[in-house]
């Protein structure tokens, strides 16, 4: 519940967001998507949520990145937009 | 589409920002979110289930019927994967094996395939991979412990952060660990397609299992207290003991599904060669 | 003016989760690639569930797991103003698991199409449609 940290790792956050569906490569997005579920259980577990961010850690920065680097592997790297 | 999106975006936003005028201070230990059920929760659980961790107890047993059905979510998704993307038959394409003996590669397009089982020939990729020692090697070296540290978590739950999902998780991610460093094949021999759907639905029949198992005994559904009857325990333990059971379903669900959703996508439902 | 500095400066986490909602909401409806819509839609996801877990926190309290049979475990003196709400913990982690599973047959539905029309493009697919 500290605010600066609080303010900090969202701004973190909101970066990775809009990072990761602007960039044009699918596997930069891959990875910069399980970096911003890892910041969003940094601020879980800043904010009390123990067993949220734990979920969340092992979920989405670990299984779902995995399954996304899968699927852009059977399908294409580059992307229009 | 984007100026759309834009529109609507904005619109949203706004209205969102708009009702924010009404929530309550961030904090608050006064807030309507914390003064209806969850004192109840919180001053009980300690009293009624014997389990010091209260997520833990309101997951599996205050809460314990929105479980079971997330748990058939689980299912019912890995389910889906494999119904949308698995095939038999193979098609015209080619297959690289390898002779084992001298070395020599060669490729085999068509319908005639050689047995898998065979001690002269191995199957390897098409695309392809170096021979990486040090990734195989430790893989082999973790996932022992990776695996123990998930059954910890499992077993762990009711005095610290964890429980079932997120052990099954970790365990799923263990076989995953197997499947990448070395081949997809090898991990697909270890554990097989038959078991992992056997697995998957195991854990749904568990947790669906002692419910009506507690409704048998004479209770309601999912009441814990009545496996005190059959099992040498007192009513206040027996809801502990009820929940490590109905975490053990979900552990052993999520485990299988993950695996299962995993080698379907990564070898578009071929299951010979992934990543 | 003045009540609307001193709104924001109160309110400012729940404007953040919204800006982080609304970059989840343009990607699902803008971005052209079915890719980028999954991830739209996976941001929107876990924003709604930080705004719902941010609703449980309380000033100065600590996680919600009791301690065990010593100090302080009788009724009487276990005070729930120390403890984090653990509601809104277990409403949300159902949240992710489902979320999981609709990202996976999710990817799985993206590859079937790319198997058929060989692209992931919204256009190209709508362009081959017409087309057939």
């Amino acid at each position: 519940m500290i605010p600066q940290l609080d303010i900090f790792i969202l701004t973190l956050v909101i970066v990775c967001a809009v990072a990761a569906i602007s960039v044009k490569d699918l596997l930069g997005s891959a990875i910069l998507f399980g970096a911003y579920s890892f910041m969003m259980c940094l601020l879980w577990a800043v904010m009390g949520s123990v067993d949220v961010a734990f979920t969340e850690a092992s979920v989405g920065a670990g299984v779902s990145t995995v399954f996304f680097v899968a699927a852009v592997f059977r399908t294409t790297r580059r992307t229009k937009d | 589409m984007k100026k759309i999106g834009i529109i609507i975006v904005c619109l949203s936003g706004a209205l969102l920002l708009y009702a924010t005028q009404d929530f309550p201070r961030w904090g608050d230990p006064n807030s309507p979110a914390s003064t209806h059920v969850s004192p109840r929760y919180i001053l009980k659980t300690l009293e009624e289930t014997d389990v010091p961790n209260a997520v833990t107890s309101i997951l599996a047993d205050y809460r314990g019927y929105d479980t079971m059905f997330e748990t058939t979510v689980i299912f019912t998704a890995g389910l889906s994967c494999l119904i949308l993307l698995r095939v038999f038959k193979r098609k015209d394409e080619e297959c690289y094996y390898r002779h084992i003996s001298t070395g020599i590669t060669f490729c085999v397009k068509g319908d005639k395939t050689i047995d898998d089982c065979s001690k002269e020939f191995e199957r390897i990729d098409t695309v392809w991979t170096p021979y990486d020692l040090i990734i195989k090697t430790v893989s082999r070296f973790l996932v022992p412990f990776i695996q123990i540290f998930a059954l910890y978590v499992l077993a762990h739950g009711h005095e610290s952060p964890g429980g079932g999902f997120q052990g099954g998780v970790i365990f799923g991610a263990s076989l995953i660990i197997i499947a990448i460093a070395f081949d997809l094949r090898t991990s697909i021999r270890r554990f097989k397609e038959k078991i992992d759907g056997l697995f998957s639905a195991l854990g749904v029949f568990i947790y669906a299992g002692i419910g009506a198992f507690c409704l048998l005994l004479g209770g309601n559904f999912l009441d814990y207290k009545e496996l005190a009857r059959v099992f040498p325990f007192d009513r206040i333990e027996a809801r502990a003991y009820g929940i490590l059971g109905v975490e053990i379903g979900v552990f052993i669900a999520v485990m299988a599904v993950m695996v299962c959703i995993y080698v379907n996508i990564v070898s578009e439902g071929r299951h010979d060669e992934g990543l | 003016m003045e009540a609307l500095i001193h709104h924001i400066v109160a309110n400012y986490n729940y404007w953040l989760y919204i800006i982080l909602m609304m970059i989840g909401l343009y990607a699902m409806i803008a971005k052209n690639n079915l890719i980028k819509k999954l991830v739209g839609m996976n941001i929107f996801q876990t924003a709604i569930i930080l705004f719902y877990v941010s609703i449980g926190c309380k000033k100065g309290a600590t996680i919600p797991i009791l301690p065990e049979h010593g100090e302080g475990t009788a009724e009487h003196l276990i005070k729930v103003a120390d403890y984090i709400n653990p509601l809104p913990h277990v409403l949300m982690l159902t949240a992710i698991v489902v979320s999981v599973s609709t990202f996976g047959v999710a990817l799985a539905i993206a590859l079937k199409i790319y198997q058929r029309y060989q692209t992931l493009e919204e256009d190209e697919i709508l362009m081959r449609l017409r087309e057939r």
